[in-house]
């Protein structure tokens, strides 16, 4: 059997760094998502160029950068190591890392989406006497919730593969931050490693398709709903 | 009462007018870019003008100077938009529900099944927006606003993007809005003035941003200096007559305070009072009792005013009985027909000038 005990635990810890990382970023990237669809501002396109900044940046250099930022001797991470909030070299510098890195999908997924809701819309809801909340409740938020749910997947996914960064941030230390990819790296690294690593692709590659149909799935019961067909 | 005074400056356009809305439909007309949309926003609360005041029955809704700005939600009133904007995601019920959901708890005004039998809308219920033609969406869209028991009803264009057929599908439904029970003040944003003529008791006429006229429907549409702003094609009184008889060969008897017209495609019964366009190019003058003619709608008029166009043509204000009339004819005519105020004539409408969309009640 080539799935060891290592192996099954690379798993399931991508699998708790990919959804932690998707629920943490979902408001927050929604947020800006929002912001860079609808408001004009002075540095928007400095907000937009830092989002998508991850998307092109080698992903060791950003993985670096979160050394710099975050590592034991840095200040910002000795602050939140005495809050007992560890990052460097532990699970939720893992997490942090798949945020940044995934971000600029889930915000590009998502403001396309908002774009496509014509504000006219909006406006008649707010005619009617709808507060902006619950026009916001009512109108807008299921008409964007297919483009919440593709930048979801995009998140989750980006997660799961995420690398470069990772393991240049919180290193690849078996049963605490050697994510799925970490360990595949590794066992290419071990002579005779190729039986290991192919399982473990295979894994990767179940765990993709499985998440790809399950979002197509909820998409298409999603675009149903709005379109009001029934 | 609506009041509304608002200046607003766009690139290169200013739009400056004081008007007032009673009860009743009260028409805004002007052409394409007159500014009618950005007058309807303003009272809304979808735009915020430069400087202004718009008033409700007392209450301010805006106010520039005071800097007073109640948001579109708070001011209840109902817009229906040209392009219904129905939400994608809700079916034709839950669509007027979102209009009922709104509405103060114990206000007064429409009930979910009045609004779905006034309408039409029960075989509709259940189909999703996206399904429905331009007429059903319009008629979706106004029931959903009367059920969020607006103060008054704004309509902007409603009609604008249906055809024929589905124009005359919505037009008896508005009539029964401004006829029946509910009684609600309307706003009414148009460049038809077909609609206009058929639809409105006041009229405010727009052109570039500017007012040009208001007052009562009756008295504009029959104001010689009106005829350019309508277009001399389109300008015409409108009166009102009582339908007295249905003949056998089609045309109709209605009277009117100065005599009789017999007129074809008349629909409504016997003892029915309906509004008549009578457009100022088809109505032919004479100073004598014309005889032996093809037409037997002859009335005897009196020229009230003579509005000299920038044409060849002039505009002629006629009293007819207790109505008016008007009559567009060439400048030449005027001076050899030596009509001036005061003078007595007779003025001969074709029988064919009145459309039966324009006949209604």
């Amino acid at each position: 059997m080539a799935l060891d005990a290592a192996a099954w635990d690379a798993l399931l810890l991508s699998l708790r760094v990919a959804s932690v990382a998707m629920l943490l970023s979902l408001p927050l990237a929604l947020w800006v998502a929002w912001i860079l669809a609808r408001k004009e501002f002075r540095g928007k396109g400095l907000l937009s160029a830092l989002v998508h900044l991850p998307l092109v940046l080698p992903p060791v250099v950003t993985g670096y950068l979160l050394l710099l930022a975050f590592g034991r001797n840095a200040p910002l991470g000795r602050m939140l190591e005495s809050l007992g909030i560890g990052l460097a070299f532990h699970w939720t510098g893992a997490v942090l890392a798949a945020i940044i890195m995934g971000f600029p999908l889930m915000v590009r997924a998502m403001r396309l989406a908002i774009e496509a809701v014509d504000p006219k819309i909006e406006a008649a809801a707010a005619t009617l006497g709808a507060p902006r909340v619950s026009v916001f409740a009512r109108v807008t938020l299921p008409l964007i919730l297919p483009g919440i749910l593709a930048g979801a997947v995009m998140g989750f996914a980006k997660a799961m593969g995420e690398f470069g960064a990772t393991i240049t941030f919180v290193a690849n230390i078996p049963g605490q931050t050697q994510t799925l990819p970490s360990a595949i790296w590794t066992a290419l690294q071990v002579p005779g490693g190729e039986n290991r690593a192919l399982a473990m692709a295979a894994l990767a590659g179940v765990v993709a398709l499985v998440a790809v149909l399950v979002s197509e799935a909820l998409a298409r019961r999603v675009a149903k709903r709005i379109s009001g067909a029934r | 009462m609506l009041e509304v005074a608002l200046h607003h400056g766009f690139a290169g356009f200013d739009l400056d007018l004081e008007f007032e809305a009673d009860a009743g439909i009260t028409a805004l007309f002007g052409r394409s870019g007159a500014g009618k949309t950005t007058v309807i926003d303003t009272v809304a609360g979808l735009l915020r003008p430069d400087a202004g005041r718009v008033v409700l029955d007392g209450e301010v809704l805006f106010d520039a100077e005071r800097g007073i700005w109640m948001p579109p939600h708070r001011r209840r009133l109902g817009y229906v938009f040209q392009d219904a904007r129905l939400f994608p995601h809700l079916d034709v019920r839950k669509n007027l529900m979102f209009g009922a959901r709104y509405a103060p708890r114990g206000s007064m005004g429409a009930g979910f099944d009045d609004v779905v039998a006034l309408l039409g809308l029960e075989a509709l219920l259940a189909r999703a927006p996206a399904t429905l033609s331009g007429g059903e969406k319009q008629r979706v869209a106004l029931g959903r606003a009367l059920l969020s028991h607006p103060r008054m009803l704004l309509m902007d264009e409603p009609l604008a993007s249906l055809d024929g057929p589905r124009k005359q599908e919505i037009l008896p439904y508005l009539e029964r809005l401004r006829d029946g029970d509910l009684r609600l003040p309307i706003l009414y944003v148009s460049h038809a003035v077909d609609e206009v003529a058929r639809l409105a008791d006041r009229l405010v006429l727009l052109q570039d941003g500017q007012l040009k006229a208001q007052g009562a429907l009756f008295d504009v549409m029959a104001d010689p200096a009106a005829v350019p702003l309508l277009g001399v094609r389109e300008a015409g009184a409108v009166l009102e007559a009582d339908v007295i008889a249905h003949a056998d060969d089609g045309l109709s008897t209605l009277a009117i305070s100065a005599g009789q017209l017999e007129l074809p495609g008349v629909q409504a019964p016997v003892g029915a009072r309906v509004r008549l366009r009578v457009l100022a190019q088809d109505v032919i003058l004479s100073r004598d009792r014309p005889v032996g003619l093809s037409s037997v709608n002859i009335l005897p008029v009196r020229v009230e005013a003579v509005h000299p166009g920038d044409g060849p043509g002039a505009a002629i204000a006629l009293r007819a009985g207790s109505d008016r009339l008007l009559a567009r004819v060439t400048a030449r005519a005027v001076q050899d027909l030596g009509l001036r105020d005061g003078v007595d004539c007779f003025a001969i409408i074709k029988a064919t000038t009145v459309a039966p969309g324009s006949i209604g009640r």
